[in-house]
């Protein structure tokens, strides 16, 4: 029963409570070694899903593992993975309509994998090459695609969650049955944004859906320095909406539990939050290097609990995948990575004029006036700027060969 | 044509935006059934309904971000800002969000739809949270459009071409002039260009530049400094970015002599930007140097407000000096 202040039950002696009477639970249904607890229900998801789901999960397990070495490498400025939290972003975005909107925070890109985003997309934005939507405007991993609803990715944290609540809303109003999953880590439940977001959800009535990876982390931040709280979960309460905790590594939890989260969403107009305990088995960029904050210890205990290998036995049992299929399809998503990746990154640099395009629909002339200025200083300066140099006044040579 | 003031008028803009597209939504702290703490959104709710006129919880961040969220959907979001000294904790919406919407995702997506509205300035003994002057802050910021309106008829033509305009737009209304500023505006649906100042009145001396309720006091000052012979061209600037930098350029090639004036502090305000784009572009027609008439670099006072506003005999003075130079 909703309490407002008018129906507030008077007492009489100083009473304080804390929240600590409530204990979430964990929603599971997959156990660590990957096979289903005696006493877990049915699950919902059909061979198709799961085949689908598996598929990009290991796709973006593979994605990560080359892109990281490609960093390492040098090739690429920057690279964030998305290993261990697999699990937690494809099965909620499987749970899902794929014309439902996605609002992610950086780590998700499993969700496009799960979507179709091809591999040229990934290799384009990451390279920040002339065929990169956004002309290379953003560091790696800011990925975005309007025909996947999957909105770019904006480095500040937590701002995507008060637009999902508004993208939600309008989405409401349109009345054609579609919801927003917006996903964010532990670290930034903390801004002002996730709290605002919530609320303005929860008053409102809007069909969005809060997905928190609580992956221990906020870079070195543990979540014990992070909040005192029972997690990020029971926050829910104070804006009086649905809130539930997963297994995160667990995808049929995921799953089950995004599905029932959309159908509140849809259905009722209920928003509802999802904290979906996870880990994130790499560092948390290719900047950083976690054995400063965390011991080996740990991340070994949490490599047992590894969401794809979890699924994949699941799948084994079921006979819905086999080991001769697993290596076929690893080795050909390598190769295929590795390929994109080599034409990419010999793409030319976008057009010089993308520099000053798409701050406003119409460019001001004095922005116009700008780019003619420092195009005739390119020009009077061309070996001081060889990656639009050779490209002024319409190029030279066919694409991707200078 | 109707006698209205200026917050009859921005409530008659709102009012056409609403009625002729059923995507613009109009919300914020105390804009539904109230109306607005200014009245701005006055029966809008009972004409339009609970789902598209709305009151917000006292949460600015929430406001712009729901508001970005909404335009990126599709709809047309006009979000109320109670005061523009309360527009700062959605800084980071609107600067790292609202503005880069379209740039960072290459036109995927843009947040064009949104209209933030926001009363400012002085005037009105509201000391420093009830006075600030905040579009130096936003005119920083490429893919911001920052647009001021001086009259009703302004307001009501600015407001509509702000909501229909394909960028997001911060519009600030000059909340001393709400009641006071009162004149004939069209009931029907019009729009008046952004991007462009205006020329209100030719002169030949000097011109004299300025914004918002700013223009009633630089008329105020032009009426004296005309009482000794000097013959001054007004210019509203009403879009503050991106500025109509031809509109200035070509009145002071003209007149040789500028005076700027807004209520903001003098350093880092938009005054400076003006000056010196303008003793670029007109080095060699200007006969004096261009003086900036502008607030104090201080807090904005409440008891000594007079004394800190860029008033008319301020203004007045400025001319002078720039005459007699």
């Amino acid at each position: 029963m909703k309490t407002n202040r008018s129906t507030a039950k008077p007492v009489h002696k100083p009473t304080f409570a804390n929240g600590d009477d409530i204990q979430i639970p964990v929603f599971t249904l997959l156990k660590p070694d990957g096979t289903v607890y005696a006493d877990a229900g049915s699950t919902s998801l059909d061979e198709t899903t799961a085949r689908r789901i598996y598929r990009a999960m290991l796709y973006t397990r593979v994605l990560d593992e080359r892109m990281m070495a490609a960093q390492r490498q040098g090739r690429l400025s920057f690279y964030m993975q998305c290993t261990g939290e697999e699990a937690a972003v494809i099965g909620s975005t499987a749970a899902l309509d794929d014309a439902d909107m996605i609002m992610a925070q950086y780590r998700e890109q499993g969700a496009l994998a799960y979507r179709g985003f091809t591999t040229d997309e990934f290799m384009n934005q990451l390279f920040g090459n002339e065929r990169d939507t956004a002309h290379g405007r953003q560091m790696p991993i800011h990925y975005g695609s309007r025909d996947l609803h999957y909105l770019t990715i904006s480095s500040p944290l937590a701002t995507q969650i008060p637009q999902a609540t508004g993208y939600a809303y309008g989405q409401k109003l349109a009345g054609k049955g579609h919801c927003t999953l917006t996903i964010f880590g532990e670290g930034a439940a903390s801004e002002g944004d996730f709290h605002a977001a919530l609320n303005m959800a929860s008053v409102h009535k809007v069909p969005v859906i809060f997905l928190c990876r609580n992956n221990g982390y906020a870079i070195s931040t543990p979540v014990t320095e992070q909040f005192a709280g029972d997690g990020v979960a029971a926050r829910a309460f104070g804006y009086r909406m649905q809130s539930i905790r997963v297994d995160g590594n667990d995808i049929l939890a995921v799953y089950e539990a995004t599905r029932e989260a959309r159908r509140l969403a849809v259905e009722e107009n209920e928003p509802v939050l999802i904290e979906a305990m996870t880990y994130r088995l790499a560092a948390h960029s290719s900047s950083d290097d976690p054995s400063g904050y965390r011991s080996k210890k740990e991340e070994e205990a949490w490599h047992k609990k590894d969401p794809l290998r979890r699924m994949q036995r699941w799948l084994l049992d079921r006979g819905w995948w086999n080991e001769d299929e697993e290596r076929e399809l690893t080795e050909s998503l390598r190769r295929e990575v590795l390929e994109t990746m080599k034409q990419a990154e010999k793409r030319r640099p976008p057009a010089l004029e993308t520099l000053v395009s798409d701050v406003y629909a119409e460019t001001p002339p004095l922005l116009r006036e700008q780019l003619e200025t420092l195009e005739a200083h390119i020009r009077r300066h061309p070996e001081a700027y060889p990656r639009s140099a050779p490209w002024l006044d319409g190029g030279i040579g066919k694409e991707g060969q200078p | 044509m109707s006698r209205m003031n200026l917050l009859q008028a921005v409530n008659n803009a709102l009012d056409t935006a609403m009625a002729l597209d059923e995507r613009v939504l109009c919300f914020g702290e105390d804009v539904g059934v109230f109306g607005g703490v200014f009245r701005a959104t006055s029966h809008l709710q009972e004409k339009y309904g609970r789902e598209r006129c709305f009151n917000t919880p006292l949460v600015e961040q929430g406001i712009v971000g729901f508001a970005n969220g909404l335009a990126a959907q599709g709809s047309v979001p006009v979000a109320e800002i109670q005061f523009a000294d309360y527009i700062y904790p959605a800084f980071d919406q609107l600067v790292n969000e609202t503005a880069k919407f379209r740039y960072r995702s290459g036109s995927l997506f843009d947040v064009g739809g949104l209209t933030v509205r926001a009363p400012y300035g002085g005037g009105i003994a509201g000391g420093h949270y009830h006075s600030q002057s905040p579009e130096g802050y936003f005119a920083h910021t490429p893919g911001l459009t920052v647009v001021v309106p001086r009259n009703p008829y302004q307001a009501k033509g600015l407001l509509l071409a702000s909501i229909r305009s394909p960028d997001p737009v911060i519009f600030f209304e000059p909340k001393r002039l709400y009641r006071a500023s009162v004149g004939e505006v069209p009931d029907d649906d019009y729009e008046l260009p952004l991007r462009q100042a205006e020329v209100v009145k030719e002169g030949s001396d000097i011109t004299l530049l300025a914004w918002g309720a700013q223009m009633e006091v630089i008329e105020q000052a032009a009426e004296m400094a005309e009482k000794s012979g000097i013959s001054c061209e007004l210019i509203d600037l009403r879009t503050i970015v991106p500025w109509d930098i031809e509109t200035v350029a070509a009145s002071v090639f003209k007149t040789g002599r500028l005076v700027v004036s807004h209520e903001a502090p003098l350093t880092g305000g938009f005054a400076a930007e003006i000056a010196a784009t303008i003793q670029q572009r007109c080095f060699l027609y200007l006969e004096s140097p261009i003086e900036r008439v502008t607030g104090l670099d201080t807090p904005f006072p409440l008891t000594l407000e007079k004394e800190y506003m860029p008033g008319p005999l301020k203004v007045f003075d400025a001319i002078h000096r720039t005459m007699d130079f």
